[in-house]
């Protein structure tokens, strides 16, 4: 503290930090990069343990008998899914019934704000079935929720049929002591939307839902099962939900000491584990799935139909079997015993799942970096800002001292820069919104003069209003102000930056890889714009750090890490198609990437874009 | 000691004089003398001269009451003598009933409901103190007298009664522990005497009753009155209170048991093995004590006992697919006797949506039937009497088997039925929706809504809406008593209509309110539980609502629908709730610790560093040779440079 309440050393501190706080920034860059990087590396990252003492060293046995019955219920659903070209929704309330449960079922509609190409929806309606195992001597106050998506196609019939399974034998078990609610929802996340909207009576995104009949009492825990082939070779977990939450660890340390006991192949990610942690081939392994797991939790979806379960504080993961052309195989009953265990291991639950982590990066199934380890490659970015931050100040600060008489001369000085401030402030800000409204609102416009689509509308009048940005704003302050001072712009960028700064930081509190991702791009741009900096060539280089561009570069570098390549051309249509999904995410289930991009980062991104237009 | 055989030859002389008399009014040509001595020695028998020895019993009684007290005022000096009392009071004072009615249900299960009723006619009101106990348990009757208890209603149920599929219950009780009473008003200070009263019955019961207390107990002005007789309903002697919570198990079951006359040595109650009790679907047990008439007039009062068992099996745990239910199956045991304290003992099995035996068959097949209305409804029963030897057969032991041909059916859609959930995520605020549907197709009818709520969640009562099909529902009646922290929970009480065939919506807002870190649970992460809320409802009863009634009566009987009949009460008890409060991670006073002790430390150390710290002109290095030179002045003694 003598450090700081000594005058002498503490200008003598200020002085280092300015003087050298480029290197310093840089080397901070640096070392958060490398710091980020390290996380993957085995020997710095810690094995998962089950910390939840209930589902620890309790013994369980797996018995389910009849994977072949249930493989036989999946093919009598598709038949019958085929039949009424969609969601059989008679047979299924029949067959539940048949097995003893209590059968409910609900209907929903939702129009889209515009058509979903991918999936080719515009106006939706669907029913949800449910069927409720009541626990005997059980007060209805807990639930467990075992749900299977009704997919169009061929897809997921076995993952209906072994829930079907499933609910049979468990039916006539003794031991549940909590409510087992059986989901068939159709349309995916919709349905699963309507159903969880219903069951907790909110409405969030403006759907209309038919009440429920019959609940469980608070949910304690779910598993989606998404299942497409009658064997497996690996069973998948996918735990990135809504907004980048994740359920808790425990859930994913239960699925993989299941996947040990029984002895199934469990991939996270779709990647297996590698024991080779110490040559370059094992960490870069390790680190492309982490990669995976920070570009699907920035992306703010939810990756699978547990992902809207997180928002009530629902632990929630999906299960999805892979069929690829490995030897190894396991049969559905193995997968069977496999859900009965973890099931019978959230019976056994005391309280909600809460003793692990519950903000986690997973380079392997068997290793996590918690959160502990993990911020401080942000807290390296993030600190680069303040740096600059009180380089401006210092800067702001003491070129009075040439001046040195005084008070009222910084205050002269410094008193047009408000207006100057607040004017950029304000413009871009705007123009922020205006790329949150006018997209959804006019696409009835665009249609009429375009010849467009309407989710190309949406997503072109997004391009449109993105690139106005850039030519808008920038010197609007001199229309009011008149010039620009020295003093201005340093304000400017002060203001700019402490707000990147709040900004990044909550982001990264809340969802990590995002906001992570964020301050790769948007920190060295916040660090080196002035307005003297070569003009044509900063330009360049900060438009190819705008959070559109980010956005380009992670489809391509996604796509890279999920080893499917694409060409420059299939790149660019996947961006536009990606754009479309996440405002769709936003209106559909309430994800805030799209609404936080465009309403803060975008606009904070155009005040240094603003200062480095200064004149 | 002449003084007491003095009394007691009075005494015997009393009796006589009376017992004549009472022969003389009757003009019963049965002497009367004798037919006591053969109902003492055989209880059974009672039954079938019911009305006689009732009559008999009344004047013995009054009789009793009158000359005992005499006596003992009489030689108050002398040591009281229980011996003469005994010999000269007519001992047939209470008398023990015990049932077993069998309900096949629509969903396939099967509900067995066991009624031991004792009652005693004596009156612990008047203030005379009662020491011989026969049939009736001496650790309920020391504390009914001892804490003036006027009414007790105590049950203990694991599991929620299935409503939408089994129908109503003979004896509905929320999931948990529930215990209501009604004190005498001669009690002064009732909260004492009921946290005094609680803590007795826990012991008694097993149970963890102890954790009543003011935060959980309600006055309730409406939806609780007396079953017995009672002169008075001013609520402030009525306690009420669920534990919702509660666990029960078999340590509740063996005091339970413990309580009957013939414990579970014989009679209806050796089926009450808890091993099958508690490998069932649902689970309840309760005692229920109220004053009751003597007879008709109802000059005097008697004490009645009920200890009420329902146990629901599951069809599809326990049956390998086949359907087929039997004493034995159910309870791993078979009758061969009845209690032979008990003065009836009779297995009823509810035959009325079987009258063609196409649903199920029942074996041995008995003759005898009886009728009854039992909630609205007129139902058939078969009757096994296990008084009469010829029940059991040649075999000795009497095995009822249910088989059933027909599949499960749907769900059933009872008159009234209520559930209850929490709405609303995050852990700030929250709603609660209590729905009520009248499934009655063109009756509406009034239903009094009891919530009480912990005083945690804190109630936006000004959000309180009722709503019926689409509309604004205003109850007639409502009250509300607010709760103070950590003092009393909240009370609402409503009147509403329910109109035919809706849905009618009660929902009020919350907040979660930041409990004191001791006062959490030891699992604060499980949640907190809301007591169920009740529903007491008049309900249209089916006899009357079915039009097509003719086929059966003859018409003159069936224009107008008998007042008796047109409606029943029920009570319907919601899901309790399952509530989460914001909770604070356990580790963290240690965090904090550290935390604030960095933060002191290095706040105070800089301040207190600033603070003592003498500021002073730093002078200019002395050079090296300087230093030097004042080193050796000062070995010298000399003053430095």
């Amino acid at each position: 503290m003598g450090l700081l309440s000594d005058p002498n050393r503490r200008r003598a501190l200020i002085n280092l930090l300015t003087r050298l706080n480029a290197p310093i920034c840089a080397l901070c860059y640096f070392a958060g990069v490398c710091w980020f990087m390290g996380l993957a590396f085995e020997p710095f990252t810690l094995r998962t343990y089950m910390s939840e003492n209930a589902m620890g060293s309790t013994m369980v046995e797996e018995r389910f008998p009849s994977g072949e019955r249930a493989l036989a219920t999946g093919k009598e659903f598709a038949a019958h899914k085929k039949k009424v070209g969609g969601m059989p929704v008679d047979w299924l309330v029949k067959t539940m019934q048949a097995q003893g449960l209590e059968v409910f079922t609900q209907s929903f509609s939702r129009t889209l704000p515009f058509p979903d190409e991918n999936k080719e929806r515009y106006i939706v309606k669907g029913t949800n079935v449910y069927g409720i195992l009541r626990a005997p001597r059980a007060p209805r106050t807990e639930a467990l929720v075992l749900s299977a998506p009704c997919s169009p196609g061929d897809n997921n019939n076995q993952a209906v049929g072994l829930l079907l399974g499933l609910a049979h034998y468990f039916r006539s078990q003794v031991f549940w002591a909590k409510d087992i609610i059986f989901l068939v929802n159709e349309h995916d996340l919709i349905g699963m939307q309507a159903w969880l909207e219903s069951y907790h009576h909110t409405n969030t995104t403006g759907m209309d839902w038919s009440p429920l009949q019959g609940r469980g009492g608070s949910i304690q825990a779910a598993l989606s099962l998404e299942l497409s082939s009658d064997v497996i070779t690996s069973l998948d977990i996918i735990l990135e939900g809504l907004n980048g939450q994740l359920p808790n660890l425990d859930l994913a340390n239960l699925f993989y000491a299941f996947c040990q006991k029984i002895g199934v192949l469990c991939t996270i990610q779709g990647r297996l584990q590698r024991n080779d942690w110490d040559s370059v081939s094992g960490y870069s392994h390790a680190v492309q799935t982490m990669m995976l797991m920070v570009m699907k939790q920035a992306s703010g979806r939810p990756w699978g139909d547990h992902g809207l379960f997180l928002r009530y504080h629902i632990e929630a993961a999906t299960i999805k079997g892979i069929n690829s052309f490995r030897q190894y195989k396991t049969d559905i009953t193995t997968v069977g015993r496999l859900l009965e265990g973890m099931f019978r291991k959230l019976n056994n639950l005391l309280e909600r799942l809460h003793q692990s982590y519950f903000f986690y990066l997973m380079p392997s199934l068997s290793h996590f970096v918690s959160i502990g380890y993990y911020m401080p490659a942000f807290g390296l970015l993030a600190v680069i800002l303040l740096l600059r931050a009180l380089d401006l100040w210092v800067q702001l600060v003491s070129p009075p001292a040439v001046a040195a008489d005084g008070v009222g001369d910084i205050a002269q000085q410094s008193s047009p820069g408000v207006l100057s401030v607040l004017t950029p402030l304000v413009i871009s800000h705007l123009t922020g919104a205006a790329l949150y409204i006018l997209p959804t609102r006019f696409q009835e416009i665009a249609v009429e003069h375009f010849p467009v689509s309407e989710t190309e509308a949406v997503v072109l009048t997004a391009i449109a209003v993105y690139t106005a940005g850039l030519a808008l704003p920038h010197n609007t302050h001199r229309l009011l102000s008149g010039e620009g001072t020295e003093q201005g712009w340093r304000v400017l960028k002060l203001v700019a930056v402490l707000y990147l700064a709040v900004l990044l930081g909550c982001t990264a509190l809340i969802n990590f890889s995002l906001g992570f991702i964020l301050a790769l791009t948007l920190v060295p741009v916040a660090a080196f714009v002035t307005p003297h900096v070569p003009k044509t060539l900063s330009a360049v280089v900060l438009v190819i750090l705008s959070p559109a561009f980010t956005l380009l570069f992670s489809v391509f570098f996604f796509q890279e890490l999920e080893e499917m390549p694409v060409s420059f051309q299939d790149g660019w249509l996947l961006y536009l198609s990606v754009i479309s999904q996440g405002i769709l995410d936003h209106y559909l289930y309430g994800s805030l990437v799209y609404p936080l991009i465009a309403l803060m980062v975008y606009p904070c991104w155009l005040l240094f874009w603003n200062i480095l237009f200064w004149k | 000691m002449a003084a007491p055989r003095c009394s007691r030859c009075a005494c015997l002389l009393l009796v006589f004089i009376y017992s004549l008399y009472v022969v003389v009014i009757s003009e019963e040509p049965t002497p009367g003398n004798e037919q006591h001595a053969s109902v003492v020695e055989n209880p059974q028998t009672a039954a079938e001269t019911e009305k006689q020895p009732t009559e008999e019993r009344r004047w013995e009684a009054t009789q009793v009451d009158e000359t005992v007290p005499d006596d003992a005022a009489a030689n108050k000096q002398d040591l009281p003598v229980p011996d003469s009392v005994l010999t000269s009071t007519p001992p047939l004072k209470d008398e023990f009933q015990e049932e077993l009615v069998i309900r096949p249900l629509h969903s396939g299960d099967i509900y067995a409901s066991f009624q031991f009723r004792t009652v005693w006619e004596t009156d612990f009101t008047r203030g005379s103190k009662v020491s011989h106990y026969r049939l009736f348990p001496k650790s309920l009757g020391q504390v009914i007298s001892k804490f003036s208890v006027r009414e007790l209603h105590i049950s203990f149920t694991q599991g929620y009664w299935r409503t939408m599929q089994w129908g109503q219950p003979y004896l509905p009780s929320p999931p948990g522990a529930e215990l209501w009473v009604w004190f005498q008003d001669t009690v002064t200070d009732v909260d004492a005497t009921w946290k005094e009263l609680t803590n007795v019955l826990s012991g008694i019961f097993c149970a963890s009753l102890n954790f009543i207390d003011s935060t959980n107990t309600v006055e309730p002005s409406a939806s609780f009155k007396p079953l017995g007789i009672a002169n008075g309903t001013d609520h402030r002697f009525l306690r009420y209170a669920t534990l919702p919570r509660e666990i029960v198990c078999t340590e509740n079951l063996t005091p339970w048991k413990k309580l009957l006359p013939c414990g579970s040595k014989a009679g209806l109650a050796v089926l009450l093995k808890s091993e099958k009790l508690f490998h069932s679907s649902f689970h309840s047990q309760a005692v229920h004590i109220r004053p009751v008439c003597q007879d008709e007039p109802c000059k005097a009062t008697s004490l009645e006992l009920r200890q009420t068992l329902n146990v629901v099996f599951d069809l599809h745990a326990s049956g390998q697919g086949k359907r087929e239910w039997s004493l034995f199956k159910m309870f791993s045991r078979t009758l061969t006797e009845a209690c032979p304290l008990a003065s009836s003992s009779k297995i009823y099995i509810d035959v009325t949506d079987n009258p063609e035996e196409d649903q199920f068959e029942l074996s041995p097949a008995t003759h005898l039937l009886s009728q009854a209305v039992v909630l609205g409804d007129r139902r058939t029963f078969s009757v096994y009497d296990l008084t009469q030897q010829v029940t059991f057969g040649t075999v000795r032991s009497l095995n009822v088997l249910i088989r059933w041909k027909s599949t499960e059916g749907d769900m059933l859609r009872p008159l009234l039925h209520a559930e209850r959930y929490v709405a609303g995520y995050g852990l700030q605020t929250g709603e609660i929706h209590t729905l009520m549907y009248n499934n009655h197709p063109f009756r509406s009818f009034p239903v009094l809504l009891l919530d009480s709520v912990p005083w945690y969640l804190r109630l936006y009562v000004h959000t309180l809406t009722v709503t019926s099909k689409g509309k604004d529902n205003k109850p007639s009646y409502i009250h509300y008593q607010p709760s103070k922290d950590r003092m009393r929970p909240h009370l609402l009480e409503m009147l509403v209509q329910l109109p035919p065939h809706s849905v009618t919506e009660v929902t009020v807002q919350f907040e979660r309110a930041l409990l004191k870190w001791t006062e959490y649970t030891p699992d604060p992460n499980h949640g907190f539980y809301v007591g169920s809320s009740v529903v007491s409802a008049l309900v249209p009863s089916t006899v009357a609502m079915n039009t097509n009634i003719t086929k059966e009566q003859p018409l003159f009987s069936t224009f107008f629908p008998t007042k008796e009949e047109s409606s029943y009460f029920i009570r319907v008890y919601t899901e309790p709730l399952l509530v989460n409060l914001p909770t604070p991670d356990f580790s963290m006073p240690y965090n904090v610790i550290c935390l604030t002790c960095t933060v002191v430390a290095v706040g105070y150390g800089s301040l207190y560093n600033l603070l003592t710290r003498s500021f002073q002109v730093e002078e200019p290095n002395p050079g090296l040779a300087k230093r030097i030179a004042n080193v050796i002045r000062r070995m010298r003694g000399v003053p430095p440079l």
